[in-house]
């Protein structure tokens, strides 16, 4: 059911809204892994991420993906929570750890179904256009799985279309750039520095002029 | 539909054809590295005159729904490479809400309100909105910035949409979309014939400093050739007649030339190469139209002026 509601939304409002209102200019869209298990991970600017990552897969693979989304902002309100849970088909994270949880058990369940895992190394959306610190929550996941392949996709505009805290989305053209995959490094801190220096080649790939 | 219009849209179709050709032809005799560039450029062509035609065919209230969505998209490719203010968002947002409000004129053919919608009130009104938002760092920057955007791709543009607006028994045989059909042919065949002037002949350049690629021979082969046609096809399609599709020539040739060269001095201030990536082989929809901002506004009154 959820799968359905879910294909007619991205068919019917967020793939028009995409195209009229915003425009993405992706570049080595040949990159995107064509099947799970795989991690797509991206920089955090705006809400807008995951729905303009998810709508750059073809509508038959939508139900592939998994958008890892922290459990305390999405789940608080049940009406953002149903949503997120059945249109958007998150994947909640706990953000606060305590004594006994895994984490990331329900993560690599859905890696072994062979789904697509959408992450957000910095963990949070931050000042917009500005890229923080990554989070290694990523490494420890491609610890326990080296051979899911990780692609790194830099967005570039969305925190101008529609920055924290602001409710109405102002048209601009979007940037993405796809980097090549990571796959086989089992070593947590060999992994982040091929995650930041992937990163860092896909942002010296535009030329963008800035908010001021 | 009129019959001299539907001869002038058969007539691009042949020349599409030509084109395509040509191309096919040079990709088979003399293979180069620069083939697969044209053929993306050919093949957005056809897209491109595909649309064109086909809102041009169907009624007015669709061809100025066409002008209005290439305003738009030119605007947010502009806002989309030059520097924006975030105290702004408010006040582009009020810029593009000003181009359903243009249109909106061209449709009534409210011919007063249509003229000083933007350099009057939108002129006044985008600094008020700015004062009120309040911030003042860049202010003058960002309101010299966002006025020129709107008169470069929403108000200069629509000019090409208000030709519909005009009664059609200036020529009764084309109609107003006549004229329509004469300025976006025209220009656009300026365009290609200025970049095919300059690939056969050019070697001095006429602006280094702004277009390296612009040369003495490609500006006035292009314009020759575009005034040539001008005076061919005039007598079809619009009311001019004498020494006036002469004239129509060198205003579309010399303000097409001069349209595109300040788009490439507002890219080259920026450091970029193309405005944008929405139409394979050309760039961006800026790249496509940089012409008509010029063309458009500059024909419309010449047209106005002495046949309305």
């Amino acid at each position: 059911m959820s799968r359905w509601l879910q294909a007619l939304f991205f068919l019917l409002i967020v793939r028009p809204f995409l195209a009229l209102v915003l425009g993405v200019n992706l570049r080595h869209a040949e990159r995107f892994p064509k099947n799970g298990p795989a991690i797509l991970a991206a920089n955090h600017n705006s809400h807008l991420d995951t729905l303009l990552l998810m709508s750059l897969f073809p509508q038959s693979q939508l139900h592939l993906l998994r958008p890892v989304a922290a459990a305390d902002y999405f789940l608080s309100n049940p009406l953002v929570a149903w949503f997120s849970k059945n249109i958007i088909r998150i994947l909640p994270l706990k953000r606060k750890v305590e004594r006994g949880d895994d984490l990331f058990a329900p993560l690599l369940d859905e890696l072994d179904k062979g789904r697509i895992l959408i992450l957000f190394p910095e963990g949070s959306r931050g000042e917009p256009e500005k890229m923080s610190q990554f989070k290694n929550g990523i490494a420890h996941l491609t610890s326990l799985r080296p051979d899911v392949p990780v692609v790194p996709v830099y967005l570039h505009g969305l925190g101008k279309v529609l920055p924290k805290g602001d409710w109405l989305p102002i048209p601009f053209f979007v940037d993405g750039f796809v980097g090549e995959e990571i796959r086989g490094i089992e070593n947590r801190t060999e992994f982040m520095a091929a995650l930041k220096s992937a990163f860092e080649a896909l942002t010296a790939e535009g030329k963008f002029s800035e908010w001021e | 539909m009129p019959h001299n219009l539907k001869l002038a849209l058969y007539g691009i179709l042949a020349l599409l054809v030509l084109g395509t050709v040509i191309i096919g032809l040079k990709k088979w005799l003399k293979p180069g590295p620069g083939d697969r560039e044209l053929w993306l450029r050919m093949r957005s062509w056809w897209i491109m005159a595909g649309l064109f035609i086909l809102a041009i065919a169907v009624n007015r209230a669709l061809s100025i729904v066409f002008f209005a969505l290439v305003s738009f998209l030119a605007l947010k490719e502009y806002f989309s490479i030059i520097p924006t203010r975030r105290a702004d968002r408010r006040v582009l947002f009020w810029a593009y809400l000003a181009i359903p409000v243009q249109y909106f004129w061209v449709f009534e053919a409210w011919f007063g309100m249509f003229i000083i919608f933007i350099p009057v009130y939108l002129f006044l009104l985008i600094p008020l909105k700015m004062v009120i938002v309040g911030e003042t760092q860049g202010f003058l920057k960002a309101a010299g910035t966002i006025h020129w955007g709107l008169m470069t791709t929403v108000f200069s543009l629509s000019h090409a949409a208000f030709l519909l607006a005009l009664p059609d028994s200036g020529n009764p045989a084309a109609g107003s979309a006549g004229l329509l059909l004469f300025l976006v042919f025209l220009t656009q065949f300026n365009d290609v014939m200025q970049f095919v002037w300059g690939k056969l002949a050019g070697r001095r350049k006429v602006i280094p400093k702004v277009s390296p690629g612009k040369t003495v021979a490609g500006f006035v082969g292009g314009v020759a050739t575009t005034t040539l046609v001008a005076w061919l096809a005039a007598p079809y399609l619009t009311p001019l007649a004498g020494w006036q599709p002469i004239a129509a020539g060198l205003i579309i040739g010399i303000g097409g030339f001069v349209g595109d060269v300040t788009i490439s001095a507002l890219k080259r201030d920026l450091g970029i190469k193309d405005s944008g990536s929405l139409i394979p082989g050309h760039g961006g929809i800026l790249d496509r139209v940089d012409s008509l901002t010029y063309t458009a506004p500059l024909f419309f009154h010449f047209v106005y002026y002495l046949h309305y």
